[in-house]
Formats: C-alpha cells, sequence, structure tokens
C-alpha cells in the first residue's frame, strides 16, 4: 500500500515536472515588447501619477517627450540599465515605478518576505507546540476509536456541521 | 441654513459628549455598586437616548447642508467651492461628500445612523450594548468636534457672496459616485460598530462567545459595503478614468483595501472562537487593527500624507487623528492588558493539516497582504525621512509582491472547505485533494495549448505566468467548492428524493452560512479570473480621419463622424465609431420602450470640458461582452489637424470581475439569512457501530 502511494507520488511529480519543462520550453521572440517593458517601469513626470506607458491625456507636457526618449535610448543599442539610469540622472528617483534593488531601497522589497517569513515560522513553531501537546491524547483518542467510525464522524460533520462557516 | 447647520453640529457634539460621559459614570457605578441620587441604569438610559438624539441633531445638519446645495446657497465656503448652479441635481447629492468638510459630516452622519440601531436594539444584551453605545459616542465626540472646530461644513464664504460656484470636480460627476463614496463610507463607518462591541466585551468581561455572534451580522453587512464599495470605485476608474485599467494601487485604493483584508481575516478567524474557543487575544487585535486602519485610510487621504491621484479632499486635519488614532490604539494596549487573562483559549490546535490551521494560514496571508499594502503605501515617507529620497512605490512593485499572495491566498480558498475540523486523515486528504489538483493540471496544460504561455523573448513573461498560475488554481478551486455542494446535495437528494438542483437550494438554506460562504468563495473565484484577464490587454492609439479605420483583436473600428455639444454644466468633443467584426457590423442589445432589439453598435467616446472648473473629462465608450471589453477613449484632437485621436484597448474578461461582485453579494446576503431549522439536517448511516450521541456533542459539529 504504502509502495503504490510512493508510485502514485512519483509520477504526480513527474507529470508536474515535465508539464513545467514543456511550458517553459515554449515561447515567442517579440523584439517590440522592450518598450512596452520599459514604459512601464517608468512613471510619468507630469504629476498625473500614471505609469508612463499608460500617461493618457492628449497635451500632456512630458509624457511624449519621455516616449521619444525612451524610444532613443532602445535604438541606440543602450541596456535596460542604462536607459532607467538615464531617466533617474534626468528626472529623480521618483521617475521609477517601483524602488531599485540596492541601497535602502532594497528594504522595500525584502521587509514584506521577512515579515511573511518571520509570521510563517512562527505559526509553524506554534503548530508544532501545540500538536506535540496534544499527540497523547489523541493517541488515546485514536486507540479508543474504531477508524470507521471515526471516517463516519468526519463524513457527518462535513455534511451537517456548520463546517467552515 | 448655514446657523441652523451649524447649530444642530453643536447639539449633536454636546449630546455625544452626554452620552460618553454619563455612559462612562453610569457602567462604572454599575461595575463598582456604588449609588448617587440617580440610580446607574436609570443614568446609562439617559446616556442611550442621548445617542439616540445625536442621529436626529447630525441628520439635521447633513439636511441643512443638501438643502443649502440645491437652493445654491454660495453664502457657503463649502458650497461656493463644491457646486454650481448648472450642476445636474443627483450630483448635487455627490457634492456632499466631494469635499473635505461634507465627507466629515457624512462620516459622521452614518456614525449617527449606525448608533441608533444599535441603541434602539439593545434589548438583545442591555449591559454590552451600553458599553458598545458608550465608546461609539467617543468614537462619534471625535468627529463631530472636528466638524465643530477643525473643519465646519458651514463656514461663511468670506467676502462679497459669488453669483455662481467653482463647481464639483468633474472626476465625480458620473453616476457611480453618487452611490460609490456612500457604500464605501457606510463600510468604513461601519467597522466602529464591532470595534465598539470587542472592546466593550473584553472591558466587561463578557462570558461566552454571545457577542461574536451579534458582532458577525454587523461585520457582516460592513463588510458586505466595503466589498460593494471597492468594486463600484473599480468600475468608476475603469469607465472614467480612460487609462484602460481598474486598480492602480493608488494611496486611497490601497487605505481602502487593507480594512478589507484584516477585516476577512476576522470573518474567517471568528468562527475559531465561536467553534473551539480558540484565537481570542488574535481576534480582539483585528477588529482593533481593523478600525484604526479605517482611521489610518481617512488619515492618508484626508491629510494627504501620501500623494494620491484622487485625493479629493485634502487639509491638515492629519493631527487630529493621529492624536484619535494615539488615544484608541492606547485604550486598546490598556484594556488588553487589564484583561487579558479572559481571552485564555480554551483548545489549541490539534494538527497542522486541519481546518484550524488553514484559517491560521488564511489569517497569515491575509495580514501579510495587508502589511505589504501598508508598506508599500508609506515606504515613499519612510524613505524620505531615512535617505532624505522620495521613491514611487508603484504598480510594478505590488504587482510582484502582492499577486504571489493573493494567489496563495486563492489557492487556501480552496483548500480550507476540503480540510475537517481537528485533524485530517490521509485518507480523507487524498479522496477531497483527487479531483480539485487532477482539474489544476487539466487546466494547466489547456492553457499552454491555447497559448498561455509564461515564457517570452527567452525570459519569464511575469504577467502570462501568473495568468497561467491563476486560471489553474481558479479552476481546482471552483472544483473543490462545487463538489462540497454536490456532496451534500446528493446526501439530501438521497434523503428527501428531490432533485439535485432543489437539493443544492434546501442544503444551502438549512446551512445559510456555510453554504453562503462557499458561495462567496465562488465570487471571489470568479473575480480573480476577471483580474487575470489583465495579462492579455492589447492596445492601440490612431490618429483617425473621417472613414479612417482602426483594427484591435476582432473589431474593426471605423470613424464615421467627430463633433461638438455644449450645455450649460461642459462642453464636448467626441468621435463617432461604427464597430464591425469579420466585415459584418457588430449588433448590440438596445431598448425601444419596454422592447429589447437588436441595433448596430456605433461608439461615441467623448472628451468634456467643464465650465465651472475649466477641467477637462474622459467619458470612455465601452463594448463588453463575456470574453472582453472593447474600450475606446477619445483623447482630444490633433491640434494641428484637428482630428480626433483615438485610443481602443481590447480587456479581457473584466466583465468576470463585475459578474463575480454579483455572486459575491449573492453569497453574503445568504449568509446573512437564518439558516432553515438546522437541527432537522441529518445523514443516513449504516447502523453498525454508529456514533454515540455524546460523541458527536463533544466535536464541535
Amino acid at each position: 500500500m504504502a509502495r503504490r502511494r510512493f508510485t502514485f507520488l512519483i509520477k504526480a511529480l513527474q507529470a508536474g515536472t515535465l508539464a513545467i519543462a514543456v511550458c517553459f520550453s515554449l515561447g515567442a521572440t517579440d523584439a517590440g515588447s522592450r518598450f512596452n517593458k520599459l514604459n512601464h517601469q517608468l512613471m510619468c513626470t507630469c504629476g498625473c501619477a500614471q505609469i508612463l506607458g499608460e500617461c493618457n491625456h492628449v497635451g500632456c507636457p512630458n509624457s511624449s517627450g519621455e516616449l521619444s526618449e525612451l524610444r532613443d535610448g532602445i535604438a541606440g543599442d543602450a541596456s535596460d540599465q542604462v536607459i532607467l539610469d538615464s531617466f533617474v540622472a534626468k528626472y529623480g528617483a521618483v521617475v521609477l515605478a517601483a524602488p531599485t534593488t540596492h541601497g535602502f531601497d532594497l528594504v522595500a522589497w525584502i521587509a514584506p518576505f521577512a515579515v511573511f517569513a518571520a509570521a510563517s515560522l512562527g505559526t509553524f513553531l506554534l503548530l508544532f507546540r501545540w500538536s506535540a501537546s496534544k499527540t497523547q491524547a489523541v493517541a488515546a483518542d485514536a486507540a479508543t476509536m474504531d477508524p470507521a467510525e471515526r471516517e463516519r464522524r468526519e463524513q457527518i460533520r462535513r455534511d451537517t456541521g456548520d463546517g467552515g462557516f | 441654513m448655514a446657523a441652523f447647520g451649524t447649530v444642530a453640529l453643536y447639539v449633536a457634539f454636546a449630546l455625544a459628549a452626554y452620552n460618553l460621559l454619563a455612559g462612562i459614570l453610569a457602567l462604572r457605578l454599575i461595575a463598582t455598586g456604588q449609588q448617587i441620587s440617580i440610580s446607574p441604569e436609570r443614568l446609562a438610559d439617559t446616556a442611550r437616548r442621548a445617542g439616540i438624539a445625536v442621529f436626529l441633531a447630525v441628520t439635521a445638519a447633513a439636511l441643512a447642508l443638501i438643502w443649502s446645495v440645491f437652493a445654491n446657497d454660495f453664502s457657503i465656503s463649502y458650497i461656493m467651492e463644491h457646486s454650481n448652479r448648472a450642476l445636474p441635481g443627483p450630483y448635487k447629492f455627490s457634492a456632499m461628500w466631494s469635499g473635505q468638510e461634507g465627507s466629515l459630516l457624512l462620516w459622521a452622519w452614518l456614525l449617527g445612523t449606525y448608533g441608533f440601531v444599535l441603541r434602539l436594539t439593545h434589548k438583545k444584551d442591555v449591559k454590552l450594548y451600553a458599553y458598545a453605545g458608550t465608546i461609539l459616542a467617543g468614537v462619534q465626540v471625535f468627529f463631530l468636534s472636528i466638524l465643530c472646530f477643525a473643519a465646519p461644513p458651514f463656514a461663511l464664504y468670506q467676502g462679497v457672496t459669488p453669483d455662481d460656484g467653482n463647481g464639483l470636480n468633474p472626476l465625480l460627476q458620473y453616476p457611480e459616485m453618487v452611490i460609490h463614496p456612500p457604500m464605501l463610507y457606510l463600510g468604513y463607518v461601519g467597522f466602529s460598530i464591532p470595534f465598539c462591541f470587542a472592546l466593550g466585551a473584553l472591558m466587561m468581561r463578557y462570558p461566552g462567545e454571545k457577542w461574536i455572534r451579534i458582532t458577525r451580522i454587523w461585520t457582516m453587512v460592513t463588510w458586505l459595503f466595503l466589498t460593494v464599495g471597492i468594486f463600484l470605485g473599480m468600475h468608476w476608474a475603469y469607465a472614467v478614468l480612460g487609462w484602460g485599467g481598474y486598480w492602480g494601487w493608488d494611496p486611497v485604493e490601497n487605505a481602502s483595501f487593507m480594512p478589507w483584508l484584516t477585516g476577512t481575516a476576522f470573518l474567517h478567524s471568528v468562527m475559531m472562537q465561536e467553534k473551539r474557543g480558540m484565537m481570542k487575544s488574535w481576534n480582539v487585535w483585528l477588529i482593533f487593527s481593523t478600525f484604526l486602519l479605517t482611521l489610518l485610510g481617512t488619515l492618508l487621504t484626508r491629510a494627504g500624507l501620501v500623494s494620491s491621484v484622487h485625493a479629493f479632499a485634502q487639509s491638515s486635519i492629519g493631527t487630529w487623528f493621529v492624536i484619535f488614532m494615539g488615544i484608541v490604539l492606547a485604550v486598546c494596549i490598556f484594556t488588553y492588558i487589564v484583561q487579558r487573562s479572559h481571552l485564555q483559549s480554551e483548545h489549541h490546535i490539534e494538527s497542522l493539516v486541519s481546518r484550524e490551521s488553514s484559517f491560521l494560514f488564511n489569517n497569515l496571508v491575509l495580514l501579510t497582504a495587508c502589511f505589504v499594502i501598508l508598506w508599500g503605501t508609506l515606504f515613499p515617507v519612510i524613505s524620505e525621512y531615512v535617505v532624505g529620497n522620495k521613491v514611487t512605490v508603484g504598480a510594478p512593485f505590488y504587482n510582484r509582491v502582492a499577486i504571489p499572495i493573493g494567489i496563495f491566498l486563492l489557492l487556501l480558498t480552496g483548500v480550507g472547505p476540503l480540510l475537517p475540523w481537528r485533524a485530517a486523515s490521509f485518507k480523507s486528504i487524498r479522496r477531497n485533494f483527487v479531483l480539485p489538483v487532477s482539474t489544476f493540471w487539466v487546466m494547466f496544460i489547456v492553457c499552454l495549448a491555447v497559448g498561455v504561455r509564461p515564457w517570452k523573448d527567452g525570459a519569464l513573461d511575469a504577467g502570462n505566468f501568473y495568468a497561467l498560475v491563476a486560471f489553474s488554481v481558479s479552476t481546482a478551486v471552483m472544483t473543490a467548492i462545487l463538489s462540497e455542494f454536490l456532496r451534500g446535495a446528493q446526501v439530501i437528494s438521497k434523503q428527501t428524493g428531490k432533485n439535485l438542483f432543489a437539493s443544492t437550494w434546501l442544503l444551502t438554506r438549512r446551512n445559510t452560512r456555510r453554504y453562503g460562504g462557499y458561495i462567496i468563495h465562488i465570487g471571489v473565484v470568479i473575480v480573480v479570473i476577471g483580474l487575470s484577464g489583465s495579462a492579455f490587454n492589447r492596445n492601440i492609439e490612431s490618429e483617425m480621419a473621417l472613414h479612417d479605420k482602426l483594427t484591435i483583436g476582432p473589431y474593426t473600428l471605423e470613424c464615421v463622424g467627430f463633433t461638438q455639444d455644449s450645455n450649460l454644466n461642459y462642453n464636448s468633443e467626441y468621435a463617432l465609431l461604427d464597430v464591425s467584426s469579420k466585415g459584418k457590423p457588430v449588433k448590440t442589445l438596445a431598448l425601444d420602450g419596454l422592447r429589447p432589439h437588436l441595433v448596430s453598435l456605433q461608439m461615441a467616446p467623448e472628451k468634456r470640458v467643464y465650465l465651472a472648473s475649466g477641467q477637462p473629462q474622459t467619458m470612455v465608450a465601452i463594448h463588453s461582452v463575456p470574453s472582453w471589453d472593447l474600450y475606446v477613449v477619445y483623447e482630444g484632437a490633433n491640434p494641428d489637424t484637428g482630428q480626433p485621436i483615438i485610443k481602443a484597448f481590447l480587456n479581457p474578461l473584466v466583465g468576470w470581475i463585475w459578474a463575480g461582485l454579483v455572486i459575491l453579494v449573492f453569497g453574503t446576503v445568504i449568509a446573512l439569512v437564518p439558516s432553515l431549522s438546522p437541527s432537522t439536517a441529518s445523514v443516513r448511516v449504516p447502523a453498525r457501530s454508529a456514533p454515540t450521541e455524546p460523541a458527536l456533542r463533544g466535536g464541535n459539529l
């Protein structure tokens, strides 16, 4: 039984890996998407607080000029980072739509994941502590209860109880 | 009318202050058993009646402001700044919340209305309601003191009264803006009530969990209003701002989303307290945090702490809010420290794989999402303070950080209901999860086959990747929820002989809370599918001469005219575009009187310039079908050629977002309806070794 379960898990993992490999092997090339990608990493500086690529008002004093600069940068074979750096040098750090990944800006990226990791770790530790303290009681309960009865009780709970709500 | 309104506000303030002071005194006398010339019960009742009178006084003030708007009384500074004579009637109501003072008056009025209902229904539990009513009076005193002393809505215009006003912000001159802010405020303000009950129950060491049941209805109704308010705001942004999206991670949007997240966490974790006496401290702090976040949201919106595209009303009342938040936090911490022994858990979680732990992780994820949004919203201020360098935290940050969290949360939406309380066996996990996991992989492969591929130009395409995962997880979650319905309905069908549809309905009525919750989850899944469609948005922009054509997706737009119009309120320019697909005109439903009939689709995107303010406004033309929205913006005329510039978007699955909201609202209403004789619910089981009655009683069904 345990061997069959193990085989099933291995096959499921293989299928998952294969599907992921297939999806990563598929794809197309679109050189024009670089402009679109970069104009979504920049803000319009006219004060509208919109992404440069989405700034939509006719007569905006800044967006068309900034988009032209971006096109020129891409046409001039500059790397993405060089183009973004040139925008920061000209308009300040607020022109970037998201914080960079160096200096104090890095804190912006790290903090959410650090908080999530710390909270998850704390939760796991708490759960392990609680479940360890209950082990004996649960073992005693399991020893006295027929598995079929336990299964039926779970079924009844699911069908008639409030469940999660 | 200005004098009447001002007096009404002062009267309301005095009554609320009396309610607070007399309420505190009465509760103190009851707690200590001391006697004065008036009995504490009678004193508490006078406080309650004063609270009811606050509602009447604030209503009078609100009516005075509305009367003044309709009477074009420009001697009142607020009316002069936010209205004008040509403003259409419905938007005169909007003027009430278009500015700082009016929106605070709306807040005070809604608070008074909630307080009115609370104080009228006090007989459910006189003492608990007395505590809650007194705490609520404290909140009312704060808002009424701002209205009386810091931001008076009836302040008179200094100088000669102008003949006409400045008019309403054009962005607010849209039908949804008559509903969206009140809905959002109903949600914001409503969280004061669960807060008052939670704090009151803690102060009085309320025995048992009855207060949770009382609070739950208030919380759900409030949560519903906030949800509808947020979605109406999204729809307004979509239809008015003209950038093709509906959520820009603007600080004001974030401010409304944060209390929604903590409120949602509370609605889930409170079930553990009700069923198993667990997480009492956690729940109390969740509701405290939710209330504090509503105040923080107002602070962000009103005090200009962070820059926002649509902070319509800013002023310097931020200090008032900071002080009040400090007081509230201090009271919460003090009460918690003094009474924390009352919040001891009766049980602990027994297994990592159980319904309880799924709720715990659900809370963890919701609170992480809340932290991410709060962090992103405040980081520009923090960065400026720490390193003197202001940065922008826009959509790319949130998309990278919040979307994975959202997908994980979606996964828990499906996993949670499949796990039993206390502990799950491997067998039950396998039985419950095989079908959802299978559908996940089927959808994953189908998506790849139809072109939803996460790899583009030799690099990971985050949008497509998230869409692929979201579609697959959504399918699995939907399968899990529907299989729960099916399983229950089959049991009922066996019992009653009814067909499956009737059995599902009966099942839902027998346990409205559980199945209403599942319907809400279905709504959430539909919304997520709609949101995922944004990964495939397309747009094209073109200057169009007469009979020029523009093609996007399956649609071809032909410019058949561009013209101008004007009325007393605004001048407008618009283009007329015939829409065809595969050479044939696209048909749409129109009403001839009450008779629906098909007509050829002609779109008329518009640009308005309002006369009073001189501000422009976009009116987007949208043709919505289940698979996508054709979204057309008139960006204005090219000053050199005079020809219209048209930007067309093809936004897949947007309609699903609004459909999901309808399902979500339906589910919430179902969950609010009392269950139909739950005690009669039963299941047939073999007689052999049936569970004993005491075992079931102790099993937290």
